[in-house]
């Protein structure tokens, strides 16, 4: 315990901080349990550079052939004034959309800052909810409270106003197959959405309109079957929304626990990083690999100290919620007297290890007295050259 | 998951090595299985890259796509690998079975099947997406593909339908066959990854699991298994070389040197398919596991047989055939479940641990008792079994035996360290049971409530009776033309 | 309809006697839907959908409208999806209509029950051919599905929430018109196998009978039942909330309407006063310190088990609108999420507990109690899975009884939930579902933060 809790500057080091966009924000809601994750994430710390000084680098490299589909099929399906889009909302989806106006926000003449962008974003709505007017507008640049301070989404979006609301599309070039797409990747475009749809709403309110004129029903538009055709499918954010707006709730709290935190600490390069890191518990499960920077970190940490966790939430909860191998080990073997409190995980332990053992000695005199001279059950012996192959 | 899995992954922790999680082979392998070692063009759907592809060991075909946007390259590459799967599938029918079928007819089963082998799950759902990408082409018109290509793409819906079923041993990915036998000291998640798992299961010479699996997570030194590829390798190796052989128009030695980047990618996993292959089949036999390859006997070789007259399955199941195929799953499930329980005392353990099964040893036999109580009398012969499992069984709850389902029985009463089992069945037709069928004295016996056998046959309406509720009669579906030239780009 | 729109006679008798202003009369708001309801099943639509929360009068509905049917002449077939269910119904229906010629169609190996050997009219056979003279015929869906023929011009379906769409296509060949009946709150239909081949598809065999129906004829007149005749003034809000927040429903009796009182003084200890604390407000959240446990929690299951005994033990009696009478063994229950814990809870009982029922969320659908002991599906758990999440699952364990709601957990509970990962993948063209296991578990909570009574 101290006295002053670090503030955010001094976490990253005097470092600027990270700009949050979708992902990052709809990643939130992945670990939420995390304190580790979330006192970085709240500090803007660039989280893959520290992986990277720890010597854990997150590999998240992507294929260019996959950045380049992306990109192919956005400038197609917005070429002319998105021209195949609007095909695609009319014909797809049997909307009458009537005279189109489409307005990209992004090509604004000169090198013009985030602020600069995002009141043009502001004047162009407040324009289009009085008025009625416009129809697409590209790469609107939303504003976002996170953990109390705005952050700039980076605008890969479009907002289509259509009969007085607005709607999110974004763009994905994973494809559609026969109306299914991988449920992942359709939960992270839909956790994304979210993110806009809720600044967006933000917006709505500052201007004085009601935010329910952003609709929950957002547009994925992607590739369909295996052409580059898009095809444009409804998805109902309404739970990512309202499991977002919780996470973004309780993003304050991280208050507490940097009040817990040393005064002087810091996620600065240096040789006490890792010490650092470890003071702030991480809550590692394997499902953080797929998306945290610091997984292998703490993939790494876990195991050191036997946490059953790193096997698996399943895992851990099979085990009554038993911290490390160890003692789950030591309760199978019976070599360890368990507490009041263990006693019953410890029975069940025990038992599980007389079973397989059993199952398994069993299973061996049989093979023994089947084929006496057959070889050790050492898979190795067992298998052919192809090894050598 | 459950306790018994869970500890079993400790103790790989703690061994350093994976650990048995059955003591018998749950699943069929062939002799000369058809390993299948896909890899897909990253950003895209099904966009092939190359496939490995072989029946033995040291006999690998690698297929490969030069430029895999051009679509002319990838029928190509479709109609070389529909002649290797279907020469496969041809040479691997066996002698053929004469039984006796429906109203006196004579039904024909294959003496073998066709055995497809990939890496992982990826691989499966690649293989579905290439036969639902290439079963609707046409061999005639504008768009006219090989004549083995829409073969090919029924044939692979057809085995990745067959995945979906389970207990069957059709198509098979290597990972899951390997989680079946083995539990390692990582996540499940991990285990996805088949050089790690392999790597805790059989680690190389003056290697343990962890290092093994540590090793394995390097792309560089073990790339991914597929269908997936390493970035890295797509940035640095892979697409400069399509670039040369782009630039070349076609030049054969380019074609060669991007050939050999692509088998640096796919041979380290084509081995390790062959070791777990051999893993596996080192493994005796459960007893189920011919009975289910004749389940899949027969439904390959209806689906042979019927193949002429058939269509090619439909984009969608419409409802009757989608109601009809769940329970057919469903029911599949669980026969399979209560096999491998009967087939293999360490998946009994897991009904014992949660109480829905014990065993013990007999102590107490009245093999010849009569239940007079009704009409007639009845054999009934008592069991006391006395057993330190956490039997969580109420009397009355019928059960069977392990060893021999057929022989099933009822509880009378737990307690004091022992159930008292009444036999109700599988003892003969005569009121003194048949020899060797009732447990004497001493005899470790194992019972269990999960019997087989709840799904009865079912009865669904035809096709044209698809009733209101579900949106009446579907359309019948005819391939269009529209299938046929669908953009595969 | 010559009948009077109401629902049944006690609770048209307790309405007369409030001054409650006309719109928020319990009474005629539900007997108002009932009217609409068989209204609507003369008005020529192929189905008729009503929803109905929990104790909301589904079999009361499901009686009048095969007597009404009946009446009309229509020969009808009635749709359950247990035995038990039949059982229940016909019991009903014998006792409250016995002119009405019925039967009942059963598998070989069925032995009529109590219920239904009281009614020696009701005629009992495997083959319909036997009861093509009753007017009518009540079955398990199981049991209509392995008819190949025979229709009837009008069917009750209920529990149609609970029945799968695969069950429906097997059965919708046998009637023309269908009174779908259920609740849609309450556990979805599951399945043993895990594929995704049907996700999207209007028809996926997977999906709730009424879903299927729904999506297919969009047109059909979907009526809601809007009052809880069972849940007490003190917890229809809280499940009205929780569960059912679009729809809502409000209690058929008022606060004070019911009362919990005990025969015997309690001791002082954390049982007793659990017991009192719920005896007085409806609900108690009977709270063991935090730890991460197996399943089979023993402290739990014993505590779970030592409510339900000590409840027994101190003479309870009921006062309701139905008059006075002591809650007995048979009316009361336990609730829990696994088969393993309902298995330990049963042990735990021993002989003081005979006769309490003891079961699992998906056995306790439609059933009714004074007060239940409910063994909360997230108590020990370090990680909330989707199972344990289901809203249906809480839905049920928390609206079987008319009186009181114990329920028993490990303290953590909130932080479990504001720990959970939201990373559910999402299918196309798949409904969303409501409400949102996290959202209705935080509500159930948050209500019942206020009756914690912390273990002693």
């Amino acid at each position: 315990m101290t006295e002053t809790a670090p503030d955010l500057d001094r976490l990253r080091g005097g470092a600027a901080p990270r700009n949050h966009d979708a992902r990052t924000i709809a990643a939130l809601t992945a670990n939420p349990g995390c304190a580790r994750r979330g006192v970085m994430d709240a500090a803007g710390v660039d989280k893959d550079a520290v992986a990277r000084a720890l010597g854990f680098p997150a590999p998240f490299g992507q294929s260019q052939f996959a950045i380049t589909r992306g990109n192919v099929f956005e400038q197609q399906v917005k070429a002319d004034g998105c021209a195949e889009l609007l095909t695609l909302l009319r014909e797809g989806l049997g909307l009458d959309v009537p005279e189109v106006a489409y307005d990209d926000l992004e090509t604004v003449a000169g090198n013009e800052g985030r602020e600069l962008r995002h009141i043009r974003t502001r004047r162009l709505l407040a324009r289009a909810l009085e008025t009625g007017e416009g129809t697409l507008f590209d790469h609107p640049l939303l504003r976002l409270d996170i953990g109390g301070r705005p952050a700039y989404l980076e605008p890969d979006v479009i907002a289509f106003q259509f009969a007085g609301r607005f709607h999110v599309i974004e763009i994905k070039s994973f494809a559609v197959v026969d109306g299914q797409a991988e449920p992942e990747q359709v939960a992270a475009a839909a956790r994304q959405s979210a993110v806009y749809v809720l600044a967006l709403r933000d917006l709505v309110a500052e201007l004085g309109h009601d935010p329910e004129r952003v609709s929950h029903e957002v547009f994925l538009v992607c590739p369909e079957n295996f052409s580059n055709r898009p095809a444009a499918t409804p998805v109902d954010v309404r739970p990512q929304l309202a499991v977002l707006r919780r996470q973004l709730a309780r993003l304050t709290r991280i208050d507490d626990i940097l009040a817990e935190l040393p005064a002087d600490l810091t996620f600065a390069p240096g040789e006490r990083l890792a010490e650092a890191v470890r003071t702030v518990e991480a809550r590692y499960a394997p499902e953080c690999m797929a998306g945290c920077e610091m997984a292998f970190f703490c993939r790494d940490e876990a195991r050191a100290c036997g946490a059953t966790g790193a096997l698996g939430r399943s895992v851990r909860d099979d085990l009554g919620g038993l911290d490390t191998i160890g003692t789950a080990l030591a309760l199978a073997d019976g070599d360890l007297d368990p507490a009041a409190d263990l006693a019953e995980t410890a029975a069940q332990l025990r038992l599980a290890s007389l079973l397989r053992a059993e199952a398994l000695e069993n299973a061996e005199a049989r093979r023994a007295a089947e084929a006496p001279p057959a070889p050790a059950a050492a898979p190795a012996a067992a298998i052919p050259e192809s090894r050598a192959s | 998951m459950s306790a018994l899995s869970a500890l079993a992954r400790l103790e790989a922790v703690r061994a350093g090595r994976a650990q048995p999680v059955a003591t018998v082979r749950h699943v069929h392998i062939a002799d000369a299985p058809l390993v299948l070692v896909p890899l897909k063009l990253a950003g895209e759907a099904a966009a092939p890259l190359a496939v490995m592809a072989g029946a033995a060991p040291d006999a690998p075909s690698l297929l490969i796509v030069p430029q895999p946007r051009n679509r002319d390259q990838r029928f190509a590459f479709a109609a070389s690998l529909a002649r290797l799967v279907l020469n496969h599938v041809e040479t691997h029918r066996g002698e053929v079975e004469e039984l006796p079928g429906k109203d006196g007819e004579v039904r024909l089963r294959y003496g073998d099947a066709p055995q497809l082998l990939v890496p992982n799950r990826g691989g499966v759902r690649f293989l579905r997406l290439l036969g639902r990408s290439t079963r609707f082409r046409s061999t005639e018109g504008a768009y006219a593909v090989d004549a083995a290509v829409p073969v090919l793409g029924r044939w692979l819906t057809w085995f990745a339908d067959r995945h979906d079923h389970p207990g069957s041993s059709l198509l098979g990915a290597a990972t899951e066959l390997l989680r079946l036998h083995w539990a390692t000291g990582q996540s499940s998640l991990e285990d996805g990854n088949l050089a790690a798992l392999m790597g805790w299961i059989d680690p190389p010479d003056g290697l343990d699991g962890p290092s093994a699996a540590a090793l394995a997570e390097d792309p560089v030194r073990w790339p991914p298994a597929g269908p997936a590829t390493d970035p890295t390798f797509d940035n640095e190796v892979l697409a400069p070389a399509i670039a040369a052989y782009d630039r070349s128009g076609g030049d054969a030695r380019a074609r060669e040197r991007l050939r050999a980047a692509i088998e640096t990618q796919v041979t380290p996993t084509w081995e390790l398919m062959w070791r777990a292959v051999g893993l596996l089949r080192a493994l005796p036999e459960a007893a189920g596991v011919a009975r289910r390859w004749e389940r899949d006997r027969d439904a390959f070789t209806h689906y042979h047989q019927t193949f002429g007259e058939a269509y090619p399955q439909a984009r969608r199941d419409p409802p009757v055939r989608a109601a009809r195929r769940l329970h057919d799953l469903e029911r599949a499930q669980e026969a399979y479940e209560a096999q491998r329980a009967f087939d293999d005392p360490l998946v009994m353990a897991e009904q014992r641990l949660t109480g829905a099964a014990f065993g013990g040893v007999v102590t107490e036999c009245h093999p010849e008792r009569l239940d007079e109580t009704g009409k007639r009398p009845k054999l009934r012969p008592l069991l006391r079994v006395a057993t330190g499992d956490p039997v969580r069984l109420e009397p009355g709850t019928p059960v069977c035996s392990a060893a021999r389902p057929a022989l099933k029985g009822r509880i009378v009463e737990i307690g004091g360290g022992g159930v008292l089992v009444e036999l109700t069945g599988g003892l003969g037709r005569r009121l003194v049971p048949e020899a060797g069928v009732v447990p004497v004295e001493g005899d470790r016996v194992c019972f269990t409530s999960r019997t087989e056998g709840s799904f009865g046959i079912a009865r669904f309406p035809d096709r044209e009776d698809t009733p209101w509720t579900h949106g009446g009669p579907p359309e019948d579906y005819v391939p269009t033309a529209d299938d046929a030239r669908e953009d595969w780009s | 309809m010559s009948r009077p729109p109401l629902m049944s006679v006690p609770h048209a008798a307790n309405a007369e006697t409030g001054p409650a202003p006309p719109e928020t009369d319990p009474a005629r708001a539900a007997g108002r839907v009932v009217a609409d309801v068989l209204a609507d099943l003369g008005g020529g639509h192929r189905g008729v959908v009503v929803d109905s929360p929990p104790g909301a009068g589904k079999s009361t509905l499901v009686v009048r409208a095969a007597a009404h049917l009946a009446a009309a002449g229509e020969r009808l077939m009635i749709v359950a999806q247990t035995n038990e269910q039949v059982d229940d119904l016909i019991d009903r229906l014998a006792g409250k209509h016995p002119e009405v010629p019925l039967g009942r169609l059963s598998a070989s190996g069925y032995a009529p029950s109590d219920r239904v050997r009281a009614h020696p009219a009701v005629r009992v056979a495997q083959k319909a051919d036997d009861l093509a003279g009753q007017t009518v015929v009540i079955a398990t869906a199981a049991k209509w599905a392995t008819l190949q023929d025979g229709s009837w011009p009008w069917a009750i379906v209920d529990e149609a929430y609970q029945m799968r769409s695969d069950m429906l296509l097997r059965i919708a060949g046998r009637f023309e018109r269908a009174l779908f009946v259920g609740d849609p709150g309450q556990l979805d239909p599951f399945s043993t196998v895990e594929v995704e081949r049907w996700a999207g598809l209007s028809w996926d065999p997977m999906r709730s009978a009424v879903s299927v129906l729904l999506a297919h004829n969009p047109d059909l007149p979907v009526h809601r039942l809007p009052v809880s005749w069972r849940l007490p003034a003190s917890a229809a809000p809280v499940v009205s909330d929780a569960f059912y927040p679009f729809t809502g429903f409000q209690a058929g009796t008022r606060e004070g309407d019911r009362r919990l009182e005990f025969g015997a003084r309690g001791m002082g200890t954390t049982y007793d006063r659990a017991l009192e604390e719920a005896a007085a407000t409806g609900w108690a959240l009977y709270e063991l310190p935090a730890r991460h446990t197996l399943r089979t929690d023993a402290e739990a299951v014993q505590a779970t088990a030592a409510l339900a005994v000590r409840l027994l033990q101190r003479g309870p009696v009921a006062h309701s609108e139905q008059g006075t009478a002591g809650v007995d063994a048979a009316r009361v229950a336990i609730g829990a999420a696994h088969r393993d814990q309902v298995a330990a809870i049963r042990a735990a009982l021993g002989p003081h507990g005979a006769g309490i029922t003891v079961d699992t969320a998906n056995r306790l659908q439609g059933r009714e109690y004074d007060v239940t002991v409910v063994l909360h599906p997230l108590s020990g758990r370090r990680d909330a899975t989707a199972f344990h999440l289901e809203s249906g699952r809480l839905c049920v364990l928390a609206s079987r009884h008319r009186h009181a709601c114990v329920v028993v957990a490990r303290a953590g509970i909130p932080e479990l939930l504001d720990a959970h990962p939201s990373t559910e993948p999402v299918r196309l063209g798949v409904p969303v579902k409501f409400p949102d296991g996290w959202e209705a578990n935080q509500s159930v909570l948050a209500h019942l933060a206020a009756h914690r009574v912390p273990a002693g």
